[in-house]
Formats: C-alpha cells, sequence, structure tokens
C-alpha cells in the first residue's frame, strides 16, 4: 500500500482496462484515438509502477506492497500480491517497455491497430501479474493467459509464416505449463491445503519428488527462458513477430522463465536443484557457446539476434546454478540489461524492415551513409549486446564470469567465449549492414530516424549507457533479497 | 405419510408434465399466427418450474414414493441449471429451426419431455425411476433427432442413435436385474446396505457393475461405447445437437453419482478402476481424433467424449472433493457447449450450416465481437485460464491429486495438451485467416445478447470461479450418502 493505493493492482489492472477501451473504439476509422488511448494508458501504467521504485525498502527481504484478499475459498486461493527484490525490477522494466512498444507500432501498424495496441496493454497488466504473485493459483492464471495476447500478436500481425509459428509457441509453452500445474496441485496438498508460494517454500519434500517437481518447473520456465533443447520455439516466433512483439518476447517474457527458476524451481525444491546443477550449466553452458555458434551462422537479423538472446539467457541461468551471490546478482542484472539491450536491437531491426521490408543482411550494406543517427544508436546497442564494458550488457556478464570462477574455472572459461563470440556474431552483422558502400538503390533510398524513432532510441541509449556506468541502483535493490534466497537454497529440506 | 407430503418435491415435475400436455393441445388452437405463443408457454413454464423448485426446496434429504425419488439439494440445482440451459437452448435454436421449419409444436412438446425425463433421472433413488427417467429423456431425443423427415443424414442419425441406445438400456437392464438379484432390492439405499452387510454375492455383484458401467458409459459417450456421438452429432438439425450436448450432461452426472455413489459406493475399488481406463480411453480417442475433422460438430462430437473422460476422473478419487470437482465440471461444460452450438446456430442461415471449420475462417473481420466471444469458448473449452474451463479442469485434477494418482494427472494434461491444438485451430481460422463469405450474419437481438452473455459468462466465471464452485461442493456434500 502507498498512500492507501494498492498500488501492484493498480499497475496490473489499469493497462488492462485501458486495453479494454481501446478494443472499445472499434475498426480502423477510430486508428488515432486507439493510438492515443494506448499510449495514455501505457505511460499512465508506467507512472503508477514508479512508487514500487521509490517506496521500496532495500535492507529487507520480505514482500512488500503485500495486498492480500480471499479468492477462491474453496481451495483456499488468495489474490496475494507483491514484491521483493528479485521481482520488483521486473514489473518495472515491463512497465517501461509498453509505451515504447505501442510507441513503435504507432505508423507501422494500420490492420486493426486498435486489437494491437490493446492486446499489449493487456499484456503488460498481465505480465506484471507474473511477477507480483504470491499465490501459486493466481500466478498460473496469469501465466496462461500471458499465451492468448501473444498468440494473437504473433498470429494476426506476424510475417509470412507467422501460423507456424504462433501455434508452436503456443503448445510449446503450454505443454511446460500443464506439468507445472500438476506440480502446484501436489505442492498444495503437501503443504495441507495452501497455494501460498512463500508455504511451498517451507514445506518437506523427499528427493525422489523434489526431482519430479524440478522437472515438471523445469519445463514451464526453460521452454520459456529458452534453455538449449527447447529453444527452437524462439527463432521462429521472432521472426514471424511484429517488431512489437519481438520486443515484448525478448525484453519481458524471456524473463519469466528466468523469474519462475528463483521464484519456483530453486526455492521449493533446492535439493534437486543442487542435484540437478550440474546438468542446468550443462545445459547453460551448451547454449551459450553452441548458439552463439549459430548466431553466427545466421543470414537473417532477427533470427541472429533471436539465437543471441538464447545465448546470453544461458548466462543467466549459469548465474543461477552456481549457487554463488556474484552469480545470481549478476544474472538478475544480466536479465534486466539484455531487456534493454535486446528490446533496442530487436527495435533497431524494426526501423530498419519498416523501410525495406527484408530482414536479409545481404540486402544491405552502406546503411551509415543515409541513416548516421540510427548507425550510431545502433552501434551503441551491438556494443552493449557484445558485453563491452561501460554499457549495461557488461556488468551482468563480469559477474556471473566472476562468480563461475569461484565454481570452477573452467565454467568461467566455457562462458567468457561468449565475450568474443558476441562481439563476432553482432559486430559483424553491424558491419555488414551499415558499413561498406551503399549496397543497392533501396538502401541509396533510405531516410534517418524520425523524431519519434529518436525518442525512443535516446531513452533506451541513456538506459543501456547509465546502468553500464553506475548499475548501483539496480543491485542495491537486488542485494538483499538475493541473499536470502541463497541461504534458503543452501538449507536443505528433506525430511529427517 | 400423506399424498401431499409425498408428491411436493416432486411438485416441478408435476407442473411440467401438466404443462406439456396443455401445450399440446394449445399447440392446435393456435397454429395460425405460428409458434410463438408456444414458444412462450414453454419458457413461462420452464420459469414456473424454476419457481416451483426454488419455493418447494427444504433443507436437508427427503426420499418420498417409497424411497423412489430424491429431493435433495444437488438435485435442484441440477434441475435449475437444467431449465436454464433448456430455455438458452430454445433461444439459440429459435430463428434456426423456423428458417428450417422444424420450430413446431412437437419440437416444444418434445423438448419438455426431455427435460422431464432429466429431471426424473437428476432426482432418482431407484433403479427403476432411473431408468423410466433415462428412457423418458432418450425416446424424445430419437424423435427430434428424426424430426427433419426429409434429411437422409438425420434420419440415419436417428436409426443409429436408437438402435445403439435400445442396445446401451437393455445392458443397463440386465446390470440392474443382476444387481437386484444379489442384494434383493431395487432401491439404491438398500442396495448399498445390502452390499455393505457382507450378505451379497460378490461375483454376482461385479457383473451387475460391469453392465451398469457398461450402460451409463453408452449414454455418457465414452470410449469404447461412443460410436453413436459423432454420428448423431453430425446428422442432427444443430439445434438438436445443442440439446444432446448440453443439459442430459447434467442429468448423466446425476445418474453416474446417483448409481456409483449412492448406490454402488461399497464397490468402489471396482468400479474406480474401470472408470479409470475408460477416461483414459476416452480422453485418448476423442483428443487425438478430433484433431482429424473438419466438421465442426463431428470435432465437438470427440471433443465431447474427451471432455467426458475428464469428467469421469473426478470420480475415481471416491471423496466429496472428487465429485464435486466432477459436477462442476458438468456444468462448465454445458456452458460452453451451449455457447459453441449457439455459434454455429449463429453463423448459419437458410440453406447454408456454418457446421466446417472453414466456415469460421476470417470472422474476426466479419465480425469482431462474435470472434472474441468464439475465442473465450475455445479458449475455456481447452482449460486456457483465465477462462472458467481452466477451474473445471483444475479442480478434476485437484482430486486426482488427492486421491494419490499424480501419474493420472500427468497423464490427462498430457492429453488435453493434444486437444488444445484443434480449439487452437478454430482461433487460428477466425483471427489469422481471410474470410472466404462475406454474407451478413443475420441474428436476433435476443441471440446477440445470449452469445454475449455465455461468452462473457465463460471470462468472468474464470475471474471469479469460487461461488458456483462452493455451490457444487455443498450440494454434493449435502446430497450425497457416502457409506
Amino acid at each position: 500500500m502507498f498512500f492507501g493505493l494498492p498500488i501492484i493492482s493498480v499497475a496490473i489492472w489499469l493497462p488492462i482496462l485501458f486495453g479494454v477501451l481501446v478494443l472499445a473504439t472499434g475498426d480502423d476509422k477510430n486508428a488515432p484515438l486507439a493510438r492515443i488511448l494506448a499510449m495514455v494508458g501505457s505511460l499512465l501504467g508506467f507512472l503508477v509502477t514508479i512508487p514500487l521504485y521509490t517506496g521500496f525498502v532495500r535492507d529487507t527481504s520480505e514482500m512488500q506492497f503485500v495486498e492480500m484478499h480471499s479468492w477462491i475459498s474453496r481451495f483456499n486461493i488468495h489474490y496475494h500480491l507483491g514484491v521483493d527484490g528479485i521481482s520488483v525490477l521486473f514489473i518495472l522494466l515491463t512497465s517501461f517497455f509498453t509505451p515504447i512498444v505501442v510507441l513503435a507500432g504507432w505508423q507501422v501498424i494500420e490492420k486493426r491497430v486498435a486489437q494491437y495496441m490493446a492486446s499489449f496493454l493487456i499484456m503488460s497488466g498481465i505480465m506484471i501479474g507474473v511477477f507480483a504473485a504470491l499465490d501459486a493459483v493466481l500466478f498460473y492464471v496469469f501465466w496462461e493467459a500471458m499465451l492468448i495476447p501473444m498468440f494473437l500478436i504473433i498470429g494476426v500481425w506476424g510475417g509470412a509464416n507467422r501460423v507456424y509459428a504462433a501455434v508452436k509457441f503456443f503448445l510449446y509453452t503450454l505443454l511446460g505449463s500443464l506439468l507445472m500445474l500438476v506440480a502446484l496441485i501436489y505442492l498444495y496438498n503437501q503443504t495441507g491445503g495452501s497455494f501460498e508460494i512463500l508455504d511451498f517454500h517451507q514445506v518437506v519434500i523427499p528427493m525422489s519428488a523434489q526431482i519430479l517437481i524440478f522437472i515438471a518447473f523445469f519445463f514451464a520456465f526453460a521452454v520459456k527462458v529458452p534453455m538449449f533443447p527447447v529453444h527452437t520455439w524462439l527463432p521462429d516466433a521472432h521472426v514471424e513477430a511484429p517488431t512489437g512483439g519481438s520486443v515484448i518476447l525478448a525484453a519481458i517474457m524471456l524473463k519469466v522463465g528466468a523469474y519462475g527458476f528463483l521464484r519456483f524451481s530453486m526455492p521449493i525444491a533446492p535439493d534437486a536443484s543442487h542435484h540437478l546443477a550440474g546438468v542446468m550449466i550443462a545445459l547453460s553452458l551448451i547454449a551459450v557457446v553452441y548458439i552463439g555458434l549459430v548466431a553466427l551462422t545466421q543470414t537473417d537479423m532477427k533470427k541472429l539476434v533471436a539465437y543471441s538472446s538464447i545465448s546470453h539467457m544461458g548466462f543467466v541461468t549459469l548465474g543461477f546454478f552456481i549457487f554463488n551471490s556474484n552469480g545470481m546478482e549478476g544474472a538478475l542484472l544480466q536479465m534486466i540489461s539484455h531487456g534493454f539491450v535486446s528490446g533496442a536491437l530487436f527495435l533497431c531491426i524494426g526501423v530498419l524492415y519498416d523501410r525495406m521490408h527484408s530482414r536479409n543482411i545481404a540486402d544491405y550494406g552502406g546503411v551509415a551513409n543515409k541513416m548516421p543517427v540510427f548507425a550510431a544508436f545502433f552501434m551503441l546497442f551491438a556494443m552493449a549486446n557484445s558485453g563491452l564494458p561501460g554499457t549495461s550488457g557488461f556488468v551482468g556478464e563480469f559477474m556471473v564470469i566472476l562468480g563461475a570462477v569461484k565454481a570452477n574455472f573452467w565454467y568461467a572459461f566455457a562462458a567468457a567465449s561468449t565475450l568474443v563470440f558476441g562481439a563476432a556474431y553482432t559486430l559483424w552483422m553491424y558491419k555488414r549492414v551499415i558499413f561498406g558502400a551503399v549496397a543497392n538503390h533501396h538502401v541509396s533510398e533510405l531516410t534517418d530516424l524520425t523524431l519519434r524513432e529518436k525518442a525512443i532510441f535516446a531513452v533506451l541509449a541513456l538506459t543501456v549507457l547509465g546502468m553500464g556506468l553506475y548499475p548501483l541502483p539496480f543491485s542495491e535493490i537486488l542485494h538483499v533479497s538475493v541473499n536470502d534466497l541463497l541461504v534458503h537454497v543452501a538449507r536443505s529440506k528433506l525430511p529427517l | 405419510m400423506n399424498l401431499m407430503t409425498d408428491l411436493m418435491p416432486a411438485g416441478a415435475e408435476i407442473f411440467l408434465l401438466v404443462m406439456a400436455c396443455v401445450i399440446l393441445i394449445a399447440d392446435l388452437l393456435v397454429k395460425q399466427n405460428g409458434n410463438l405463443v408456444t414458444y412462450m408457454l414453454v419458457q413461462l413454464t420452464l420459469m414456473g418450474c424454476a419457481l416451483i423448485t426454488v419455493g418447494t426446496h427444504v433443507n436437508g434429504v427427503s426420499h418420498v414414493m417409497h424411497n423412489m425419488f430424491v429431493d435433495d439439494l444437488m438435485s435442484d440445482v441440477l434441475k435449475l441449471l437444467t431449465y436454464l440451459s433448456i430455455s438458452m437452448m430454445l433461444v439459440y435454436s429459435r430463428l434456426y429451426l423456423t428458417v428450417r421449419g422444424l420450430f413446431s409444436g412437437e419440437f416444444m412438446v418434445l423438448t419438455l419431455f426431455a427435460t422431464l425425463g432429466m429431471m426424473v433421472m437428476i432426482s432418482a433413488y431407484h433403479f427403476l425411476t432411473l431408468y423410466l427417467g433415462l428412457e423418458l429423456l432418450s425416446l424424445s431425443l430419437y424423435a427430434m433427432v428424426a424430426l427433419q423427415r426429409d434429411s437422409a443424414v438425420a434420419t440415419e442419425a436417428a436409426m443409429k442413435y436408437f438402435i445403439l441406445g435400445a442396445l446401451a438400456s437393455g445392458l443397463l437392464l440386465y446390470g440392474m436385474s443382476l444387481l437386484y438379484g444379489a442384494t434383493g432390492s431395487l432401491e439404491l439405499g438398500a442396495v448399498s446396505n445390502a452390499i455393505l452387510s457382507g450378505n451379497a454375492n460378490k461375483t454376482l455383484l461385479v457383473l451387475g457393475l460391469v453392465f451398469v458401467v457398461s450402460g451409463l458409459s453408452f449414454k455418457l459417450g465414452v470410449v469404447p461405447f461412443h460410436m453413436w456421438l459423432p454420428d448423431v452429432y453430425h446428422g442432427a438439425p444443430t439445434a438438436m445437437t445443442m440439446l444432446i450436448g448440453s443439459a442430459p450432461k447434467l442429468a448423466a452426472f446425476a445418474f453416474v453419482a446417483r448409481v456409483l455413489v449412492e448406490g454402488l459406493q461399497p464397490l468402489m475399488q471396482h468400479w474406480s478402476g474401470m472408470l479409470i481406463i475408460l477416461a483414459i480411453a476416452s480422453m485418448a480417442l476423442g483428443n487425438i481424433t478430433a484433431i482429424a475433422q473438419t466438421n465442426l460438430k463431428r470435432m465437438f462430437a470427440y471433443s465431447t467424449i474427451a471432455h467426458m473422460g475428464f469428467l469421469l476422473l473426478g470420480f475415481i478419487s471416491g471423496d466429496i472433493e472428487g465429485y464435486s470437482s466432477s459436477m462442476f465440471y458438468a456444468v462448465i461444460y454445458v456452458l460452453m457447449s451451449l455457447g459453441a452450438f449457439g455459434m454455429i446456430m449463429l453463423l448459419s442461415r437458410a440453406g447454408f450450416e456454418a457446421d466446417e471449420i472453414t466456415d469460421f475462417k476470417g470472422l474476426n473481420q466479419r465480425n469482431p465481437w462474435l470472434a472474441f466471444i468464439m475465442l473465450l469458448l475455445m479458449f475455456s473449452m481447452a482449460g486456457v485460464p483465465p477462462t472458467v474451463g481452466f477451474y473445471a479442469k483444475f479442480s478434476v485434477l485437484n482430486a486426482v491429486v488427492q486421491s494419490g494418482h499424480v501419474w493420472l494427472a500427468v497423464v490427462a494434461v498430457l492429453l488435453s495438451l493434444i486437444g488444445a491444438f484443434y480449439y487452437l485451430r478454430i482461433v487460428k481460422l477466425m483471427y489469422f485467416d481471410a474470410p472466404e463469405s462475406h454474407a451478413p450474419i443475420v441474428f436476433g437481438p435476443d441471440t446477440t445478447l445470449l452469445i454475449s452473455v455465455n461468452g462473457l459468462g465463460v471470462l468472468l466465471l474464470g475471474l471469479l470461479p469460487g461461488t458456483l464452485m462452493s455451490v457444487c461442493a455443498v450440494s454434493v456434500q449435502q446430497s450425497l450418502m457416502l457409506h
């Protein structure tokens, strides 16, 4: 509560309400109205989340801004919301990106504008709900509800192969979620009738059950992250999604999976987490190295950034499963940073795509001659993606590598290869697209950024630089919660 | 016991029977100015039944007419829901049937008799009453499927339905007679007591149980007794399909609950094993075969098979938790089924049945609101939150896990994942594809309102499912006698 307002509820329902209002504007005759309403809704949605940051008490790992009401009394389910140091930043990240996505689709989306804008607003509210839910069923409802707008966004406004991508995305993620549902119900019965996530953290579970629970959660979260063997939906979804969809996918939805590991898998099944840490680390390193190499060979810019995302998320899961504070804090910072950077990169590609209708690297060359301002912004984000010191990308990667050295030198060695591969695929793409002579007459007709685009990129560039130069405002929020989580995970939950 | 107190609990049934006869005659007199009068009379009758059911409600369980008939909270709740869904069915199908010349007095009287059959089934506490209700329902439905006399498909469907239905009734009767032989009674409570006393012949009991379960499975349409269902759903006029696919599922739930729980609960270890097999087979076959369908009604037929399998899962836990989850599932299923078939009728017009799945192509461009309602219904059937279909699956799964069958819950969710695919395909057609036809969608204000309420109900109940869940839990708890 803050000045008597249930802030989290407002942050969830305000965008959803605006989404419904936008839908009510109807067909494309009223498109300008729909755009303005969406902008107002998303900006208000961002403003209401700011008190979550300013009013956040840094020196406790307790849940804050808690709201709790009975919801489904028959199963003892509550409408229970709250944030700790781990979740609060993601809520801000979500609400921060919604106005950007609305702005990014301002002119490009011409058909069914109201539905497009509404999908993003509703989605924003739902994703905040995922990060803030403290009741497992509430969490699950938000978690699954996320699929519906995303399914429509990819399928309606996506590229040529959108239907395949949308269905693949939906079924892949639904498979994981359903197994998680069974695990949640099992835990409900183990706790003696409570769906509180914090109660799940305390319940004693034998090893065999812990491993099964871990696997069920693994399916749900690993698909979303996505981790190595279950990552194949992501390149398809990214490539076919409209720019806004790609941004939300990369910046927020991937984080939801990683967040799940921290909120569910590790504290609920700590012994299984330790037991299976080797597997998780191996999968993470495969993602970092192998997917990094795969990214190198891509000819499609969006696919390249999609693979780069998988590789970066490998870093995040590596940071989690080495179980030290450097690793985990680094992983969380990496998640935030990756949100900004990959979001920005997809926007950059969107800018090019809107003008040229091609994502093929080979169709470009010498863009810098025609779009110098764009080239400068793109350079910054490309550098951040390769982890250049001074950008946000560096902080997280460095901390994770530091943590990995403490755990095992060879983990760190393999992980550090990303600094080479990341730089290679990003900068090589950058070189081919931006530098050189003007490749063809399409490129020569390019126009530089509009004011709207400049505004978006300026905000993102400032954030990326700011976080790189002075990460303390981000890390100080995480610190206590992360340490508390590590202490919790170190305790065995096996029955005596 | 005096006659009045004996008859009071059956007041709604008596009223309905009287009104059905009155309407049959009244229909002859008002034939000239259409069937609107008859239609209104039927709706009023249903409303009257609802008032009587609420008015005669007493706390506790009352067995009347020599324990042949039971009036309890569960029966009252189920009956009210039956009236509601029949009334909705009539609103949905009025225009559809009028255009096809089937909106006749016979149709409405048969509907009322079918309703009466369901009510008797819901309140039966005796094998004979159960059988009576079931036959009244079935015979009315056979006739209704065949009502479209010049349609070869419909006639074939009716024949299939009749022959297989008669076979099922035979199985059921045979099973009942075996149980009678073993226990010496046809009354559910007495059967249960006789089994508990341990004097009944075990072999005979289990043999009888097998036949009874087979008969029930026929009526529910679960694998391997499902053969009639796709043909009947497909062949019957959509309004009749809607009738078959909605309210009778409530009666079927009551039927299973009365027979297996009130009568044969002591044999639970035997029937729960049978139900597990039936449920898994139904969910597997229903969901997988539905993928291959191109006809929407056929697809929904297979989806019904899968849903009924899921519903049966609630029973295997053998406790109140499980039974109430099954009841909740049945209620939700009826709500979704009404909406889905309502949508098919809304989109169809004279000489055109919108029952191919391609007929839904590009609905979002033709009418975004209807597409949105259908989207809600489809996601609800697939069990995706925040729609209420999720809670139906959730509560059944909870009962299954609670009874220690975690593996079964995993099987069930994996099979419903397969099911999600074909519901998703409808959404895909509506939203991602371009429309094939631009014919205007004609419908009255009553159906528009109803389909909106129906679709939004699926969403609102999904946001606040607590009350309905509690109603189901309380009514099962107060009504079913567990031994």
